[in-house]
């Protein structure tokens, strides 16, 4: 694929965004994918890295994908200049159960850069051809800092539409900042969205996923309803290599997305 | 068919093989080591050695294999495969335990949604020739572990060892392409009642003491028990287990690059190794020795058979015999079937 934008999306230089182009119109006919599912890219010589694709099947004709500057693969997709061409091996992965939301409200929880898969399902269900098939769609979106939050511009759009519910809130604000100041797992306590038909999305850093679990407890979510997506280190991404495995499930294959009453009955090894 | 090799045909024999296959055989590299190599002179082939400390696991999954070469070239990059094997293989001499794990590890590898193709090219093009084994080691325990040591299973031919002779049979279409082999003769009765004999002679050996058979459900029950805080004990992490392993089968995948040109190569990986599951933030989900001994023995005995119906260990023995602090698999499995582990107070030793 090519690199066709690029751009640095928080003020750590941390975050970048990639958006890719099919060298043949066949490729991007063919490629379809759910939200949640996720790519093998590579650069030659420096190797693969597996990510959430962060745009929405209903955006056709490019993917996007947020890139956090980790490692030697990460760096080098840091780096690379807008027209550069890249591999992909994709999609993988089970992806959001879409369908089971159908007819129901959906509660999306996200924090930090782990928001990209969270921006695809948020984005396909506030297409016009889809905002239908969901009631009510709320989302809680945290970040450390305010210059930490990605896709900046959309979450104003967001903000301003009446068929999304959008709390965005920040661990630290700075002057600027008008929003919520708070924890992720607080404002969904102070929020307290109904469980009542209700679906739950959950994904950020495991110490704000251990945190909001109880929270969603009380809010008497079912474990069957409370789904989330896992990160594994990964090489094959298709259940071969063996390393990403929880038990007897591949995060690659199974996964990544599991829902709560999955992972109670897996070994605490994530 | 029941046919028979006499034992002074057998070069001629190997040397017929090398000219129509790339012929593939034990071959002693120093005294006490040997490996599965390609056979370019019959001479080479070494039988000495009652099973090759590297598994025939190599032929299908090397340690380390090119996946595809890649040129730099401005905007068009060029990528040449390299899975393609061009001329037919043939195994020989592997034992029934090895043969067992290469179809062990066939079902991974050749699965429904994902075929890998390296694997699975090398799988198709080659015939394979089990060899018996009538002086099974005292670390063997193939019979506890589902096989035994004439298991045909997997095998196109099978060789037994009959001292002047070896006794052959042909046990798939792969096989039956040599029914009409210049160097096999007819064997006679003598011979059956001679295998008949070697066979009983190796089940007593190997016996069916380790009770691997029910170890999936024990495991499920056993959960996060005492067993998992002293197993690991001994373990320091050597990783020599997993690679020697016939069934182990988890691999890397690196790019070795040279400026403009390279490869991206497959390593075998070891779920031993502190690195295998260490994430880029520096998150480990498996941080100690106990976490890791965790996963390669629930992956052999749990989580394989939830998949497959079978365990992930073939009995081979090689991961006692090679262990460099004496942690026996066995020992482990024993523990599990029973209340109160004799022994297990005081760890491995």
């Amino acid at each position: 694929m090519v690199i066709k934008k690029a751009y640095v999306e928080t003020t750590d230089r941390m975050l970048r965004t990639l958006e890719l182009s099919f060298l043949k119109e066949e490729d991007a006919k063919d490629f379809r994918f759910i939200p949640g599912q996720f790519c093998e890219l590579s650069v030659l010589g420096k190797g693969e890295a597996p990510f959430g694709i962060a745009s929405s099947p209903t955006e056709n004709g490019s993917l996007k994908f947020t890139i956090n500057k980790a490692g030697v693969v990460t760096t080098a997709l840091h780096h690379l200049e807008e027209g550069a061409e890249i591999g992909i091996r994709g999609p993988l992965g089970n992806g959001y159960p879409i369908d089971l939301f159908k007819g129901k409200n959906v509660l999306v929880i996200g924090g930090g850069f782990a928001f990209t898969t969270l921006r695809s399902l948020i984005a396909f269900f506030l297409h016009p051809e889809n905002r239908d098939k969901l009631k009510d769609l709320t989302v809680i979106y945290g970040a450390r800092m305010p210059g930490l939050l990605l896709y900046k511009e959309e979450l104003k759009d967001w903000e301003k539409r009446s068929d999304i519910k959008l709390l965005v809130t920040v661990d630290w604000g700075d002057k600027d900042w008008e929003g919520k100041v708070g924890l992720v797992p607080n404002v969904l306590e102070e929020v307290a969205p109904s469980s009542e038909n209700t679906y739950a999305v959950i994904c950020g850093p495991p110490i704000m996923i251990k945190f909001t679990f109880p929270k969603l407890m009380v809010l008497r979510f079912p474990d069957e309803r409370i789904y989330t997506s896992l990160e594994r280190r990964m090489k094959c991404g298709i259940g071969k290599c063996g390393r990403c495995n929880i038990g007897h499930l591949y995060v690659c294959k199974d996964g990544p997305v599991f829902n709560y009453a999955q992972l109670k009955k897996l070994p605490k090894d994530y | 068919m029941k046919l028979k090799l006499n034992k002074k045909d057998f070069k001629p024999f190997l040397q017929s093989l090398i000219e129509e296959y790339d012929l593939f055989a034990p071959v002693q590299l120093v005294e006490g080591v040997s490996v599965f190599k390609k056979i370019d002179h019959p001479d080479e082939v070494d039988l000495s050695t009652p099973n090759p400390q590297k598994p025939a696991k190599e032929l299908f999954f090397p340690q380390s294999e090119t996946m595809f070469r890649y040129e730099k070239a401005g905007e068009k990059n060029k990528m040449t495969s390299t899975e393609e094997v061009k001329r037919e293989r043939i195994l020989f001499g592997a034992r029934p335990c090895d043969i067992e794990a290469i179809s062990i590890i066939e079902k991974v590898f050749v699965g429904e949604e994902c075929t890998d193709v390296y694997f699975f090219e090398k799988r198709k093009k080659t015939t394979i020739i089990g060899l018996g084994c009538n002086h099974p080691l005292s670390t063997c325990f193939c019979s506890s572990a589902g096989g035994d040591p004439f298991l045909r299973a997997g095998s196109d031919l099978f060789f037994i060892d009959l001292g002047e002779a070896y006794f052959v049979e042909l046990l798939t279409e792969k096989g039956m392409v040599f029914h009409k082999n210049k160097f096999f003769k007819e064997a006679d009765s003598k011979d059956l009642t001679f295998v008949k004999e070697l066979e009983e002679k190796a089940f007593e050996k190997v016996g069916y003491s380790i009770p691997v058979d029910g170890i999936e459900k024990r495991l499920n029950l056993m959960g996060e028990s005492l067993f998992w805080d002293r197993v690991h004990e001994i373990c320091m992490g050597c990783r020599i287990c997993t690679y020697l392993c016939p069934t182990c089968h988890c691999f890397d995948i690196v790019d070795e690059d040279e400026h403009q040109t390279g490869q991206r190569v497959r390593n075998w990986d070891s779920c031993l190794s502190s690195l295998y599951s260490l994430e880029t933030s520096g998150h480990n989900p498996r941080p100690t020795t106990r976490e890791r001994t965790h996963q390669r023995l629930m992956h052999k005995f749990n989580y394989y058979p939830k998949h497959f119906g079978q365990v992930a260990c073939v009995g081979c023995g090689r991961c006692i015999l090679y262990c460099p602090v004496h942690f026996d698999i066995r020992q482990a499995i024993l523990w599990t079937s029973s209340k109160r582990p004799r022994g297990l107070e005081g760890g491995m030793i």
